[in-house]
């Protein structure tokens, strides 16, 4: 985990960062990085279902839509504050 | 390249097509465009069946070009190699060659949609180390081009071990000759170089190659370094031999260290992938197009919600307001067509079998295919459209509350209409468990085959009157709708509590971009789903049909008073015919429900297909087909006990309704669980399950109201 504690759950609506590590012991975690959620991605928060849950976020040309527990796996470093 | 084609084509398809020259499987991920791909290429020329033993569909097309025959194997998508849902698996067994009765292809068409190279560069890495000929298709590329991203094709072949890369635009044609005339001579090209971006892993698989005993290719060892051996993997490290174990170890630590391998292969794979992406693709400023604004839109949480509840308010109407004149239609059509074979063949049991029987029995079936295709036809513009993924997304939060996940959200909607199509919607749930609560709760949506049943009951015994603004009538049926609902989600807590407990599962799933609707994919789908629809729930409904017509009418009555009417006459040959009896003999069992031999008789015709209650109450109340539900109403009114007590009470009526709400009176249903399960458990279990609940809802009713 980075020392800041961002993670993809903390990225608000159109913000924008990149990941910096991944906790990979969960298969499940595992899966989401087959999909492309790897250290060195960068994802936008590009929205969320009514109570903020599930979120969808975007990277490389592909949207993805994860909840919220899901998303604390993946550790981000802030880059650019989005659109 | 002709060499196992004999055993890849049916007998009854030897007439008709000639041995293909080779066999080419289209692999790609879910959203690449590769179905629109593969409809382009082969057009009409294609065939849909089932892997055998499973109910994942079976796409194969020709292709024509130079007086060669090239086969084409369309696979359920995938985004790699190493399967994460039952699908997955078919296709990644499909490609090694392991599914039984299929060849392994010759030749490998990956489909990659040009707007995501990032996740379709991940699979095309993995299809290079199969060792056979591989072409790239890079599908949307107008797409692409419009939303800012210039792709040098060239570089990027180079960077794929120089194998060919076509930029195709399926929707309108463009590139797919080129596309053709590759694939024609595909098979017989040598195979590519291993993938440059993981040399280590790939050396590892061929130095691990030495110690097989049959020939593997370099994927296949990859796989069980990656995966292990579990499943199909075992069949693997079986061909190594127990010499190699030490070595695989010795790699493993090598290649992995302490991450898990398949961690470990996503970085390294998608590490080199954004190497490659700097190289081969650059980014302009997108065109602001209308996709970008809708999806920005739509994104917004509150106005996300109203227009997935639009959404749904419309696929409603349409299935129940579009289809009404052609299901009338056809209810002409049927009673015309009964009338005029029964006149032409005279008044004996043929006569009977064919008019009641065959033709009365499959147009109850017919009459719900208009609502089932523009159901169908929403549920596949939806999802080609990527609507149905963002459905799942925002009904998620929902769902999880009764342990079920977005992914249940359309089998349950579609369910309203016909729990068939619903239950065959649950393909789209990865997880088990979910897949099966929902197939269990499907059932208990109301289904317009209940809808004539509930109308008939409610007119004839709910009072007209108002209560505020609202209509009694109106309130109880929309109760009765509340009340399905209610039960269903109330079942897939309970299984998910008890015989199907397990992990929440996690919910992940892609959302694509908007993307309009291609119209030869969507008739070609909305065709295939139509002949599985007719073909199965057909032939089930079919042999009941008959079934139930042969117990109504035998034995035939030998005694029947020649004063009576016609319609008294044939209401006294179903009280001593098999059915007839069947529902005295069951009587003592429904009486507790206040139900006599007629209704109980009605109720056991019912069980195969619900709708042919009416039919039934219609013969056994002696109003033949010539009266109109008016009439029948009115006989049920007043219909009486032998002491002259009314059998039809509120209570009792309450009671009737509530059983029909819950009871799985319908054999296609229970045919569609058994295919989609893949045993006989779950839809024994849903029949009881329901039927005790809707036997207890209708006694309780009874004794208590």
């Amino acid at each position: 985990m980075d020392a800041n504690g961002k993670t993809l759950a903390s990225l608000k609506r159109g913000q924008k960062g990149v990941i910096s590590s991944v906790d990979a012991t969960d298969p499940q975690v595992q899966r989401l990085m087959v999909l492309g959620l790897v250290e060195g991605a960068e994802v936008e928060h590009a929205g969320c279902a009514l109570g903020g849950d599930p979120m969808e976020f975007r990277f490389f040309g592909c949207g993805i839509s994860l909840r919220r527990e899901q998303a604390l796996s993946f550790s981000v470093s802030s880059h650019g504050s989005g659109v | 390249m002709s060499k196992a084609a004999e055993t890849r084509i049916p007998l009854s398809d030897i007439s008709v097509s000639r041995q293909p020259n080779a066999s080419i499987a289209v692999v790609g991920g879910p959203n690449s465009g590769k179905s629109t791909l593969f409809n382009r290429l082969t057009g009409l020329r294609q065939r849909i069946g089932n892997y055998p033993g499973v109910t994942v569909e079976r796409h194969v097309g020709t292709l024509k070009t130079d007086g060669k025959t090239i086969e084409l194997v369309d696979l359920p998508g995938t985004h790699g190699l190493s399967a994460h849902s039952f699908e997955e698996q078919i296709a990644i067994n499909v490609i090694f060659g392991r599914m039984e009765g299929t060849q392994p292809p010759d030749a490998i068409l990956a489909v990659v949609d040009a707007t995501n190279l990032y996740q379709g560069l991940f699979l095309v890495q993995q299809l290079l180390e199969l060792e056979r000929p591989v072409v790239v298709a890079l599908t949307m590329f107008d797409v692409a081009d419009t939303s800012g991203l210039n792709i040098d094709v060239a570089a990027l072949s180079a960077h794929l071990s120089g194998i060919p890369v076509c930029p195709v635009v399926a929707t309108t044609g463009k590139g797919i000759n080129e596309l053709r005339n590759v694939l024609v001579d595909l098979a017989d090209q040598p195979a590519p170089a291993p993938a440059e971006s993981w040399p280590e892993l790939s050396a590892a698989a061929e130095q691990l190659a030495r110690f097989a005993t049959v020939p593997l290719r370099r994927a296949e060892i990859e796989r069980l370094l990656i995966d292990g051996a579990a499943g199909a993997n075992q069949h693997v490290l079986e061909c190594l031999g127990a010499n190699a174990a030490a070595e695989i170890e010795r790699h493993r630590e090598k290649l992995f260290g302490f991450d898990p391998p398949l961690a470990k292969e996503a970085r390294v794979r998608y590490g080199w992938v954004r190497k490659v992406l700097d190289e081969v693709q650059q980014t302009v400023p997108p065109f602001y197009s209308w996709r970008t604004r809708l999806t920005e839109w739509i994104n917004r949480p509150v106005p996300g919600t109203i227009g997935l509840f639009l959404v749904m308010a419309i696929v409603f109407q349409a299935v129940f307001a579009w289809a009404t004149p052609i299901m009338d239609l056809i209810d002409d059509g049927t009673a015309v067509l009964g009338s005029v074979v029964a006149a032409g063949l005279g008044d004996g049991a043929l006569a009977s079998l064919v008019s009641d029987g065959i033709i009365a029995g499959v147009g109850s079936v017919i009459i719900f295919l208009p609502q089932i295709l523009i159901l169908f036809l929403f549920i596949i513009l939806l999802e080609d459209s990527g609507y149905l993924a963002r459905a799942a997304y925002l009904m998620d939060r929902a769902m999880r509350l009764v342990g079920l996940s977005g992914q249940s959200i359309i089998p349950m909607i579609s369910s309203f209409a016909c729990a068939v199509p619903g239950i065959m919607a649950t393909r789209v749930i990865p997880n088990r468990r979910d897949r099966i609560a929902t197939i269990i709760a499907a059932p208990f949506m109301t289904c317009s085959a209940r809808l004539p049943v509930y109308a008939l009951l409610i007119a004839a015994f709910v009072p007209a009157q108002a209560i505020g603004f609202l209509n009694l009538q109106g309130l109880v049926l929309f109760a009765l709708y509340m009340f399905g609902i209610i039960a269903g989600i109330l079942t897939a807590l309970l299984l998910r509590k008890t015989a199907l407990r397990g992990p929440k599962p996690p919910f992940a799933l892609m959302l694509p971009e908007f993307r309009r609707p291609n119209i030869q994919t969507v008739m070609i789908q909305l065709l295939g789903r139509a002949k599985v629809f007719l073909y199965r729930a057909g032939t089930v409904i079919f042999s009941v049909a008959v079934v139930v017509w042969a117990l109504a009418y035998y034995p035939r009555a030998t005694d029947i008073d020649p004063t009576l009417t016609e319609n008294q006459a044939s209401a006294a040959q179903l009280e001593q015919s098999w059915l007839g009896r069947a529902g005295k003999f069951v009587e003592p069992a429904f009486e507790p429900l206040g139900w006599d031999w007629r209704v109980s008789s009605a109720v056991i015709a019912g069980f195969p297909a619900r709708e042919v209650v009416i039919a039934v109450l219609g013969t056994v109340y002696a109003v033949g087909d010539e009266a109109d539900e008016a009439t029948l109403s009115q006989r049920l009114k007043s219909a009486t006990w032998p002491d002259g007590r009314l059998v039809f009470t509120f209570p009792m009526v309450i009671g009737l309704l509530i059983f029909y709400a819950c009871c799985l009176q319908c054999a296609a249903t229970l045919a569609v669980i058994r295919r989609e399960t893949n045993t006989w458990r779950w839809p024994a279990f849903a029949w009881l399950y329901m039927t005790s609940i809707g036997y207890v809802g209708a006694l309780l009713a009874y004794q208590l109201l």
